[in-house]
């Protein structure tokens, strides 16, 4: 789900630069599964699919499934469109260091609204 | 390209506020029924600047938006690098009272919209012989705080980018980009701390939810519209907002978010035009 995360980012130069002061490792879990994104001064440095013995991350979301499946579509519906939607529902977990996510939380809202099909929006 | 102006016309009013002298910035554009706009939490009153340039609006309407104090082009009173912003209910309240009365506005429509929304539900209850209609968009009785509202104002997140992205998702899908991004904009240019102060009044101290069955929709109309796309008043909330109130109307606006009259104004105005009709009679 999360692989294609890198080049998407990555080849948006203004993503990336707003990103520049950015440097970190968040975990993003769907379900069961988790991934681990690296992130370098606003690029997208890995992206490592789970599981993980001792993972270490600055903060972590986590959602079901079905809710990021819904996330990422090209037109999610109400309640759906973002982050702070699915926080608002009580169905997306912010955990960890959030003063990293909050400081750069246009960076992540528009890096994970990259995963929506092309020509979704932020 | 020639210099075009737009009809709206911005003036500084001084006004004493709470005991307090204030310096506030009032725009206006039309004639006609005054229709006095109140802005959203930690943003101003550049939010109704679509409708003061529509002509359906102001050939009948005077629409006016004053910034409130601390917002927008608005000074916060003298003293305010000691305190910390908090907006109440009664002052807000009395706020929007004194402007009516230094314009000398008699019954207007009242039109709010977030914060707006709910101190127009506190307007309905409290002051309804004062206004000829009163319009909540985005209006709900309460708002428990979703997220930790200290991020809005410490010196490790700048608070005009948290501001913006916070509120980013809140504007609809169907948004123009040029009106989505204006309308993130006013948000990423609030004072330090304005928009979490403003936030006091939404979350919780304007409460309204154990009076607002009281409001009586025969001595002012009530009239409820609130976008698809709103998660923070969301349009569950408005419905069982309208549920409680007789003779109050209400519309759920297809594809809007939070910002209905700035993020997308040609498909607001759909949705306000019949209900300015309807006052009208």
């Amino acid at each position: 789900m999360l692989e294609a995360l890198k080049e998407r980012v990555n080849a948006d130069a203004g993503l990336v630069r707003r990103g520049r002061m950015l440097t970190t490792t968040f975990l993003l879990q769907s379900g069961d599964t988790s991934w681990l994104i690296s992130i370098f001064e606003g690029r997208i440095a890995s992206v490592t699919r789970g599981p993980f013995v001792m993972p270490s991350s600055s903060f972590a979301l986590r959602a079901g499934e079905a809710e990021w499946q819904k996330f990422f579509l090209a037109k999610p519906p109400p309640g759906s469109n973002d982050l702070m939607a699915l926080v608002r529902r009580k169905v997306l977990k912010a955990e960890g260091d959030l003063q990293v996510f909050m400081a750069h939380l246009r960076y992540f809202k528009e890096a994970l609204a990259k995963l929506r099909p092309v020509g979704g929006a932020a | 390209m020639s210099a075009r102006f737009e009809p709206i016309v911005g003036r500084y009013m001084h006004l004493d506020l709470f005991g307090r002298p204030h310096r506030l910035y009032v725009e206006e554009a039309g004639e006609g029924t005054p229709l006095l706009c109140l802005h959203t939490a930690g943003s101003d009153g550049r939010q109704y600047r679509a409708l003061m340039n529509d002509a359906r609006i102001t050939a009948r309407h005077r629409v006016i938006a004053f910034d409130m104090p601390w917002h927008g082009k608005s000074s916060p009173p003298a003293g305010w690098h000691e305190e910390e912003y908090q907006l109440t209910s009664a002052q807000y309240l009395a706020m929007i009272l004194a402007v009516m009365s230094a314009l000398e506005l008699e019954k207007p429509i009242v039109m709010g919209c977030s914060i707006g929304g709910r101190i127009a539900l506190h307007l309905a209850l409290e002051h309804p012989e004062r206004f000829r209609a009163i319009i909540g968009l985005q209006a709900g009785a309460h708002v428990d705080p979703y997220y930790d509202l200290n991020f809005l104002h410490r010196p490790d997140v700048h608070g005009g980018e948290v501001c913006g992205a916070i509120v980013s998702g809140l504007v609809g899908p169907d948004a123009p980009e040029k009106e989505r991004w204006e309308t993130l904009w006013h948000y990423m240019q609030g004072g330090p701390g304005v928009f979490k102060g403003d936030l006091y009044f939404y979350k919780i101290d304007g409460d309204i939810r154990s009076r607002v069955g009281q409001i009586d929709t025969r001595r002012c109309p009530l009239f409820l519209l609130s976008g698809e796309y709103d998660y923070s008043c969301t349009p569950e909330e408005t419905m069982a907002v309208a549920k409680s109130i007789p003779g109050s109307e209400v519309a759920i606006m297809k594809g809007l978010g939070h910002f209905p009259m700035s993020e997308n104004p040609e498909s607001f105005l759909k949705y306000l035009l019949p209900v300015l009709d309807r006052i009208a009679g």
